[in-house]
């Protein structure tokens, strides 16, 4: 698994009411409606140009704040192929891979990376390559893998159930 | 060496005879807790294609997050709802009228020491403050539960909390965890179990307990946890007849950090526009105008609180200009209240006393606000953008300094009424 995109660049503590605002989470049910809404309260831009595979490169305690699992629908509908940074909030990080959108934590790249470059991330290998050269993580375990490679909980839940049954 | 909580329930649920700090375990939890987001956590359930939830019995919902329905849109998810629970026999089910989950939950008696917990919200967290193991999780992993019986969790490394010293006049329980969280920062506990601990703790009401354990999680942290005592068994007697069994850390549990604060000269805290831990002492913010204050929420709407409220604003007005909107955070607070005659002291100050549930907390209805505004809320969130409109502001402060502002007009320091 690996991908190759653009840069968003944010901060710290970046958290999941600005990422997709409370007064959405019961009336927008469609995920690609959701991404319409993508990062709203924090860069009014980022919904409107974000392309397929661009890469959110942020700061430390990515996603803290509430447990909606939306914050990480949209990134995934709008096209997000990944998302780096310094550390994430754990209920974000567990939305994520259950969404099927990877995450990587990696101090020195998300230090090193600039807004609006192309940066390369093998996800096995646990590679991340920017302009100011290649950066190491841990590789996800087998078994997160596993449900990003199936595309999320969801799927991966419906196949397992589905082995079991001999189907 | 000994074990900390977070390791010995672990152990214990997963059927491992002993876990460390970092091990992956699989669970079975006892209770699993999902609110307004029933609905969407529904359809991703019949995505994986069974027809029944595993157990039924396990699993509670309250309504809480925009109730009654504010427009068309929330009243469909809320059938959807009663739906859903009709079709799978889930008779754990309280509707609009009852409150708000982190409230409701522990009335009802499904929250007891040594359970583990997940719910569908961040601030389940809360339910640490009677020693069980609770933290939130997403929707698709409830749906996956449902289906399962079954989630995997790291086992956290612990930071033990102990607050000494006095508790001054005109502090209360969220000045002091405000304080911990604007020290500590927004992840300063992040994916860590963290134990309250010490004199201030064993001294504080249960009440105040779910307010440190309620805002856990604004400093990342996986689960609060406060060892239960005769307090907690008293509280809990009044509730329930289940059987449970108290786990405690260890005298020699490896903790990862032991952080002490003694906080005989706290001053009231402030969690200042747009982060939890942006906290300043009130002196460095008094005089800040409001236009809205509210009391509730899951932090700060119980009978404590509201007692707190009535006392300050007895006998007064509120300030012209000042829209004070008072949440008891359940019915059984809500009828308490009532009997007390708080609520309707709180009306002659000037109070719109509003049901119980969330309110405009995650800004979706009853009381958002416009731009420019400044609300002074009890809350636990004032994220850019929380209360419904991104030009606003809101500060998070004790009820205390709450209702004081709320008689000025103005952020207050709740010392200088004392004297």
């Amino acid at each position: 698994m690996s991908i190759k995109g653009k840069v968003w660049k944010y901060g710290d503590d970046v958290n999941t009411d600005v990422i997709f605002p409370g007064k959405y989470t019961y009336t927008i049910t469609d995920p690609k409606e959701m991404a319409l809404h993508a990062l709203e309260d924090l860069d009014p831009k980022f919904a409107k140009e974000v392309k397929k595979e661009d890469i959110i490169v942020a700061g430390r305690n990515f996603g803290c704040g509430s447990s909606r699992e939306q914050a990480a629908t949209c990134l995934k509908y709008a096209g997000v192929g990944a998302i780096v940074a310094k550390s994430f909030s754990r209920i974000f990080f567990r939305n994520a891979i259950n969404q099927g959108l990877p995450l990587v934590q990696c101090k020195e790249a998300a230090e090193n990376v600039s807004p609006g470059e192309e940066i390369t991330i093998d996800f096995e290998k646990g590679e991340l390559s920017c302009k100011k050269g290649v950066f190491n993580f841990p590789p996800l375990p087998e078994s997160v893998l596993g449900i990003l490679k199936d595309g999320g909980l969801i799927p991966h839940i419906k196949k397992i159930l589905r082995a079991e049954k001999g189907e | 060496m000994g074990k900390t909580f977070a390791e010995k329930i672990l152990a214990l649920k997963s059927g491992k005879g002993s876990v460390i700090a970092g091990e992956i375990v699989t669970v079975s939890p006892d209770i699993v807790m999902s609110h307004d987001n029933t609905a969407a956590i529904a359809k991703k359930f019949n995505q994986i294609g069974i027809d029944k939830v595993k157990h039924p019995e396990k699993i509670v919902i309250p309504l809480d997050h925009c109730v009654p329905a504010a427009t068309e849109k929330y009243a469909t998810n809320h059938k959807e709802i009663r739906e859903f629970i009709q079709e799978q026999k889930i008779e754990n089910f309280y509707d609009i009228n009852t409150g708000v989950c982190h409230q409701v939950l522990p009335e009802k008696g499904y929250v007891l020491p040594g359970t583990l917990i997940l719910g569908a919200d961040s601030h389940t967290t809360t339910y640490g403050a009677f020693g069980a193991f609770s933290t939130g999780i997403g929707r698709s992993e409830v749906a996956s539960i449902w289906a399962t019986d079954e989630i995997w969790l790291r086992v956290p490394e612990t930071i033990k909390i102990n607050i000494k010293g006095e508790i001054p006049p005109g502090i209360y329980p969220k000045d002091i965890i405000l304080h911990i969280i604007g020290d500590l920062g927004a992840d300063g506990a992040l994916y860590r179990a963290v134990e309250f601990s010490g004199k201030v703790i064993r001294d504080m009401d249960i009440g105040g307990r779910m307010t440190l354990c309620n805002m856990a999680v604004e400093m990342g942290a996986k689960i609060g946890y406060v060892e239960p005592d005769e307090k907690t068994i008293q509280w809990l007697t009044a509730r329930t007849n289940k059987k449970y069994e108290i786990i405690k850390s260890d005298t020699d549990a490896e903790y990862e950090k032991i952080i002490d604060y003694d906080i005989s000269s706290l001053e009231p805290q402030i969690a200042c526009p747009h982060t939890v831990d942006n906290v300043k002492p009130v002196s460095e913010v008094a005089g800040t105008k409001i236009n809205q204050a509210l009391i509730g929420t899951c932090t700060n709407g119980r009978i404590e609180d509201l007692k707190i409220t009535s006392e300050i604003l007895r006998g007064k007005k509120i300030s012209n200009g000042v829209r004070l909107l008072v949440f008891p955070a359940s019915m059984e607070v809500f009828a308490r209240a009532m009997e007390l005659g708080i609520l309707q002291e709180l009306v002659k100050s000037g109070a719109v006393i509003m049901n119980p549930g969330c309110g405009p907390c995650l800004g979706a209805h009853e009381g958002a606000l416009a731009p420019g505004e400044v609300c002074l809320s009890t809350a636990n969130r004032n994220f850019k953008g929380r209360m419904g409109c991104k030009e606003a502001e809101v500060y998070l402060a004790s009820p205390a300094t709450v209702a004081i502002s709320s008689l000025y007009g103005e952020i207050t320091d709740i010392r200088g009424d004392l004297k």
